[in-house]
């Protein structure tokens, strides 16, 4: 291929792997909690004693490189290792073999809003944040008023943080961020947040970066966002890179993981630090049992289990069906029936969201559902792509009624009248 | 080979040396450090109603208290000075450096989402409160100003070295907290630890009595603990009462350099996997 100046490489990663003693939590505990807790519970200790032993592999043995303006995406399951990938591309934490050789400064967007304080007002800590992401003042001095028309809270610059709606804080926060002129961004479901007009405006700025020469890491569950900014994409699952070439080759393949795997595996994650982990999905039929096949004239009720570690208001939880072509054909969130629900104040507990899903219009065929978490336009909360799946085995299926391939993704079944006139 | 020299070239590998410090690293984010100290700062005494006078009160109501027991009560000699004005020059820098040392301990727990979110160098972490701390210990020698008028004390020329002892107390606070910030990201047991050994430590330190009133045979003793040559000179160099103890001050220095560049090795050697524990 041609080879120009231009295609230099500016990341470069060799033989990149990151270890993780699955036992990691548990090491932080003081002295004495270990030992009442070995003492309450010999055979747990025990086993925890074993699993310090296991380890696991974040990333094992991962290798690409990344060229000047190139936009990268980066896609897997949860678990699949890609924010290991981001934090160690960031020096968040180091890894256990191999090396990565940048060249140049490398701005994330991992958590916009990182070190804001809520008592410093909306100027001080466009500063403040502005240099944690490794902005000189000089810097922000030039960008700053780009940054403050680019979050649009002009009116409220001297008024402390705390006294902003949570949508002001964050856009405030993204727009530091984003105004950050890296060689490297490196961007992490930051479109999660804000309203539909601000997520706008971030897709824009980040192509806008892209053209600008320099390079960008996107990881994103939004394969549609990820099919626009991205030319080549690079799919991980389990730590390994299985995939890495055209976007839409790698989606595929993508949606088709989703589509096989049906596993509880996905739950079992590091939670401690997650203000809502979701910890189970199940799809039962009307007499109770848990079910994987269904019929389109029986209802389906979807149980959702989740955690919560802090008190939350408003929290939305959404479950989206996805077909068998990575098409999403429904979705729906708990505030659809009730909107009162945004109101609603949670504390912290174990909860569990049910949805009975009358299923009269989907097709034969597999379906897998995305569950997901929020407070809308303020926090993206938990995510888990294919949670589960299910198949819907009708026996008579309107695809045989008809002698030829019916078109449509969903089906219903509307009441016809003809009359001779 | 590059087309621009300036090209800034980074590589992540698993290991580094021993003392392996980014000095251009450290001149890039030298403005965060401001940034930072100024954060701390500014919010310290942020919805109190006293505002930043709490960094005059705490030593001034410890002189009084001490003052009332100690000196009239118990009757502690004090190198032929008033109690009130042997205390406070004592407390000053004691009081800096308990609080930048307790801060600086549990920095790096209290501000785990710097750790986990974003990449600063670490060692600015646990430094930032023992800077912050020096500008309360600047509102807090105001006093010390007015003790001396009212007293009639006249420092000499000692008064020199108070730059470079506030230095050193700057450096010990920072290389006690790089050792304890560092293990507390694995072990909490330093949270519980830390407020009882600054207390022990007010009693091992001359601050209530002054160091001559050990004996030889324990003095030594007394030397081991870096603060005793600090609070001496700092006292010395204020007040101008008796000749700076360099043979202290210079054991103070040694042992400080020791704790700084170690605490620096050990949080180097550990901050690789901070973001995994904490």
């Amino acid at each position: 291929m041609k080879a120009s100046k231009k295609e230099k490489t500016i990341i470069e990663v060799k033989h990149l792997s990151k270890k993780y003693g699955i036992g990691i939590d548990t090491t932080y505990k003081t002295l004495s909690e270990s030992i009442t807790s070995a003492v309450r519970h010999p055979i747990k200790t025990l086993k925890d004693f074993r699993s310090q032993n296991e380890t696991f592999w974040a990333l094992k043995d991962v290798n690409f490189e990344v060229k000047r303006g190139e936009v990268l995406g980066i896609i897997g399951r949860n678990g699949a290792g890609k924010s290991t990938l981001l934090k160690i591309l960031s020096r968040i934490t180091y890894p256990t073999e191999g090396e990565v050789r940048l060249l140049g400064r490398v701005g994330s967007l991992l958590e916009v809003g990182t070190g804001f304080h809520s008592e410093l007002s909306g100027r001080e800590n466009i500063y403040f944040n502005g240099s944690i992401l490794g902005m000189k003042k000089r810097e922000i001095d030039e960008k700053f008023d780009e940054i403050v028309k680019f979050s649009g809270v002009e009116k409220f610059l001297d008024t402390p943080v705390k006294r902003y709606s949570s949508g002001m804080q964050v856009r405030l926060a993204f727009s530091v961020a984003a105004n950050l002129d890296p060689e490297i961004l490196v961007v992490d479901e930051v479109l999660a947040v804000g309203d539909v007009e601000f997520q706008k405006k971030c897709l824009g700025k980040m192509s806008e970066v892209a053209e600008g020469g320099r390079t960008v890491l996107f990881v994103s569950h939004n394969t549609g966002a990820i099919q626009n900014l991205c030319q080549r994409c690079i799919l991980l699952n389990k730590g390994h890179i299985i995939n890495n070439g055209e976007t839409a080759d790698v989606i595929s393949q993508y949606l088709n993981i989703g589509l096989q795997v049906s596993d509880k595996s996905v739950f079992k994650r590091d939670i401690s630090n997650k203000k809502l982990a979701f910890t189970d999905i199940n799809l039962y039929n009307t007499k109770g049992e848990i079910i994987t096949k269904s019929t389109s004239d029986e209802n389906i009720l979807v149980v959702i289990n989740y955690d919560l570690n802090v008190q939350l208001t408003g929290v939305q939880i959404c479950f989206e069906i996805f077909d068998q072509n990575g098409i999403c054909i429904l979705s729906s969130t708990n505030f659809d029936s009730n909107i009162k629900m945004r109101t609603i104040s949670q504390k912290p507990g174990k909860y569990v969201a049910k949805c009975l899903l009358n299923t009269s219009f989907l097709r034969n065929g597999l379906y897998s559902i995305t569950i997901n978490s929020s407070i809308p336009h303020v926090e993206y909360l938990d995510e888990i792509e294919f949670a589960t799946r299910f198949e819907i085995e009708s026996p008579l299926d309107i695809t045989n009624v008809l002698s030829q391939n019916r078109r449509g993704i969903i089906f219903k079944n509307l009441i016809w009248q003809i009359d001779q006139c | 080979m590059t087309e621009h020299a300036t090209d800034y070239e980074l590589v992540i590998r698993p290991k580094y040396g021993l003392l392996d410090i980014n000095w251009q690293e450290l001149k890039e984010y030298r403005e965060l450090l401001f940034f930072l100290a100024l954060r701390e700062v500014k919010i310290r005494y942020k919805q109190t109603i006293m505002g930043a006078s709490w960094a005059l009160l705490q030593p001034l109501f410890t002189m009084i208290v001490f003052t009332l027991i100690f000196g009239r009560l118990a009757h502690m000699p004090s190198d032929g000075v008033p109690y009130p004005i042997f205390s406070y020059a004592g407390l000053l820098l004691w009081t800096y450096f308990s609080n930048a040392l307790s801060q600086s301990s549990s920095s790096l727990v209290d501000n785990a989402p710097l750790l986990s979110k974003v990449y600063i160098p670490r060692i600015f972490i646990p430094t930032t409160p023992c800077l912050s701390g020096l500008v309360d210990y600047g509102i807090a020698m105001s006093i010390i100003l007015i003790m001396m008028v009212y007293y009639r004390f006249v420092p000499g020329i000692s008064i020199l070295l108070l730059p470079f002892i506030i230095l050193l107390t700057f450096m010990l606070a920072s290389g006690v907290g790089y050792w304890l910030s560092s293990i507390c990201v694995k072990y909490r047991d330093v949270k519980y630890i830390v407020p009882f050994f600054v207390q022990l430590l007010l009693f091992i330190s001359p601050v209530i009595y002054p160091s001559n009133i050990v004996g030889e045979n324990l003095r030594l003793l007394l030397y081991l603990n870096p603060l005793t040559g600090l609070i001496g000179a700092h006292r010395a160099c204020l007040l101008g009462h008796i000749p700076v103890d360099f043979v202290g001050l210079g054991i103070s220095a040694l042992l400080t350099i020791v704790i700084f560049v170690s605490g620096i090795m050990y949080l180097k050697h550990t901050e690789k996997y901070f973001a995994d524990l904490i």
